[in-house]
């Protein structure tokens, strides 16, 4: 199975955290593009954001493009609304993903309503980028709530797993004529450099990625989740289990084709993803596959995902699925 | 309560600054023209011809009718609900705006809105919203877009007394004022929040003092009297236009009917509402325009012909335009409706 297909202008790479990957996604498409604007807290320098995303940009392209704003969650959406109605390319920083229940009405009901409620004549292309996965801060700095957008038609919901995604991703979402929610995980910001090219670089939302292929069993996840699944398909192998992974990318839209494709040839299949397990995303993928693969299993889809509890502050309690996790639910999941 | 002047709803210090006699003209055509649109909606919903939630503007005929003279073409606003008056004031034709209400294709929306979200980009009436007090950060957007464009027009919001309740209001006031926006923000305060009065919900009902708070220029004005609002409203959209900030406008009126077009009103105090009736905006506005002879009684009574006609027309086109085909049920989900096709068919 091939990638998805990468467009890439400018010559070479560097090695990039997924943070400094998409700084140079902002700074490349603010520079192309006058009509971006940048509004969140704290986002101009020198702070540059709390996670450093827009450091040097205010610098580069002047406080009046990137715009710190009060602690106002709400109108800092509501602000993109506006400025996307006149025509700009805003991206809205929400500093924690818990955060945007502070904007859910924004968000909600007028960015991913407002093509459909005027007939296509008002459609408010918004950017909203948040950050999550932090323990550091307790129960209201991490929770994944993707599902809560996947459920409301109207808004694209992107979640990349590497530096150069980071960046050919949110490239794709500042050029989007949709509204976007792009989900940055903070276990991914700075922890693994990477190539990522230097120049323009552009992912098509949309577009699942085969990470790895594999007969026996199919792997699908996305965002933090995807370097725990790779671990455990690595010990799978040393098992004799072929297991194939599937790194979605975007959840909306979702790339079910590459999905049922290698459920299909895998017939078997396990969802996994920090997002609490209960009504989860990975619900809602298990259901498709047996809807439109329900001959074709050898065993009911698994699901793995976060516990049904609030993020615990402590590092000795944790809900999420562990390498270990996957394998065992895999093993089983083989004898079948 | 706004207390009731000897004169009506006209203030006797207003009469050398009014509109000229054609502006004045324009402002008694729309006013008529929303009361008697107003009152057929709410006919038609009472008799179930008309399935839609209606919020009638009855009370508000003068504040939209100023709205109407003192915004340009290129000038913006955004609306709620109760939003009638201000689509006509704006120049949103009335057939899309009742085919809209009709659910019907040649609305605003396609249909698709509803009352509740009219939308005409043409002459920038850019959004409205079902939800109170969510239209002032959106105004903001806009007035920030505005500023950054750097040519001169101006962003109006309109939202009643009961946003100033929610926070959205206060967070939009605030970074209006702190980055000095051309935003207009007229508050038609109809002295009641759904069905709870003004002062069952607030300590503090002075409503432009709490603007005045957040750093911008606050005024109140009695938004019964069509002349003396214009001059507010005029004044407001200049400070605005030269760049000096927004402007929070506080038009007080009262709400000469219910909450929606079928609601029970009963609890409104009788004294308060037949005073208000006493000062009902359209026939003092007309008794002053014919007292003055700023506009004869056969003009007036043209007018109201030209209203009624407009009004009949409005009402059978939106009744005879077509209703959207399924296919509409999918279309602008997304720009490009693909993925949601591909994905309820797979559903279904």
């Amino acid at each position: 199975m091939s990638e998805a297909p990468v467009t890439e202008a400018g010559a070479g790479t560097a090695l990039m955290t997924a943070v400094a990957a998409m700084n140079s996604a902002l700074d490349l498409e603010m520079a192309a593009n006058d009509k971006i604007i940048l509004l969140g807290e704290d986002i101009a320098d020198p702070i540059g954001g709390v996670f450093k995303v827009t450091k040097g940009l205010s610098t580069k392209y002047g406080t009046h493009r990137v715009r710190a704003t009060p602690i106002v969650e709400q109108t800092i959406v509501g602000t993109a609304i506006g400025l996307a109605l006149a025509g700009y390319r805003p991206v809205a920083e929400i500093m924690f993903f818990d955060f945007v229940a502070m904007c859910m009405d924004q968000l909600v009901n007028h960015a991913a309503k407002f093509r459909y409620m005027s007939g296509g004549r008002t459609p408010a292309p918004i950017t909203v980028r948040t950050v999550v996965g932090s323990s550091r801060f307790g129960a209201q700095h991490a929770q994944s709530l993707e599902a809560w957008f996947m459920h409301t038609p109207g808004i694209k919901v992107v979640m990349p797993s590497s530096p150069a995604d980071a960046k050919g991703l949110l490239t794709a979402c500042l050029r989007d004529d949709d509204p976007c929610l792009f989900i940055e995980h903070i276990n991914l910001a700075y922890r693994e450099k990477e190539p990522v090219p230097v120049g323009e670089h552009v992912v098509p939302l949309g577009k699942a990625r085969v990470l790895r292929q594999g007969d026996d069993v199919t792997i699908i996840t996305y965002g933090a989740q995807v370097p725990v699944v790779l671990d455990a398909a690595e010990r799978l192998a040393g098992e004799g289990i072929g297991a194939e992974v599937i790194d979605l990318r975007t959840l909306v839209p979702l790339d079910l084709d590459t999905v049922f494709t290698s459920v299909e040839r895998t017939r078997r299949a396990v969802v996994v993803h920090e997002a609490t397990r209960f009504c989860g995303p990975g619900a809602e993928i298990a259901a498709q596959i047996t809807e439109q693969l329900f001959g074709e299993l050898l065993a009911p889809v698994q699901r793995l995902g976060g516990a049904y509890a609030p993020i615990p502050f402590s590092p000795h309690l944790s809900g999420f699925p562990t390498a270990e996790d996957v394998v065992t639910t895999v093993r089983a999941l083989s004898r079948g | 309560m706004v207390s009731e002047s000897a004169a009506g709803s006209i203030s006797a210090s207003v009469i050398d600054d009014h509109p000229e006699p054609a502006a004045l003209e324009r402002m008694y055509r729309l006013m008529v023209t929303t009361m008697l649109a107003d009152g057929k909606a709410q006919a038609e919903a009472k008799a179930g011809r008309l399935q839609a939630a209606f919020y009638p503007i009855r009370g508000m005929e003068g504040v939209c009718a100023a709205i109407g003279e003192v915004l340009r073409r290129t000038d913006q606003i955004v609306s709620t609900y109760r939003n009638l008056g201000d689509a006509l004031a704006k120049g949103v034709p009335l057939r899309s705006i009742m085919a809209e209400l009709y659910g019907r294709l040649d609305g605003t929306s396609r249909g698709k809105g509803g009352p509740m979200h009219l939308h005409d980009t043409s002459v920038g009436f850019m959004a409205t919203t079902g939800i109170v007090g969510s239209g002032l950060p959106i105004a903001v957007g806009l007035g920030l877009a505005a500023q950054l464009d750097g040519d001169d027009r101006v962003v109006m919001v309109t939202f009643g007394d009961g946003a100033t309740s929610i926070g959205t209001t206060h967070e939009a006031l605030n970074l209006a004022a702190l980055w000095k926006l051309p935003v207009v923000f007229v508050c038609q305060n109809n002295q009641w929040g759904e069905h709870t009065p003004i002062a069952a919900y607030a300590a503090s009902t002075d409503l432009a003092a709490r603007a005045a708070a957040y750093g911008m220029r606050a005024v109140k004005v009695d938004g019964f009297d069509p002349i003396a609002t214009w001059q507010e409203l005029r004044d407001a959209v200049a400070y605005a236009r030269s760049g000096a900030g927004p402007v929070f406008v506080e038009c007080v009126t009262y709400r000469l009917t219910g909450h929606t077009g079928t609601a029970d009103y009963s609890y409104v105090p009788r004294d308060e509402l037949d005073a208000a009736l006493r000062r009902d905006p359209v026939p003092n506005f007309r008794s002053w325009l014919a007292t003055t002879g700023l506009v004869p009684e056969a003009r007036l009574d043209a007018l109201e012909a030209e209203a009624t006609a407009y009004v009949d027309d409005a009402f059978a086109f939106a009744e005879s335009s077509p209703a959207p085909g399924p296919e509409e049920l999918l279309t602008d989900v997304f720009a490009d409706g693909t993925w949601v096709r591909d994905l309820e068919q797979m559903g279904a």
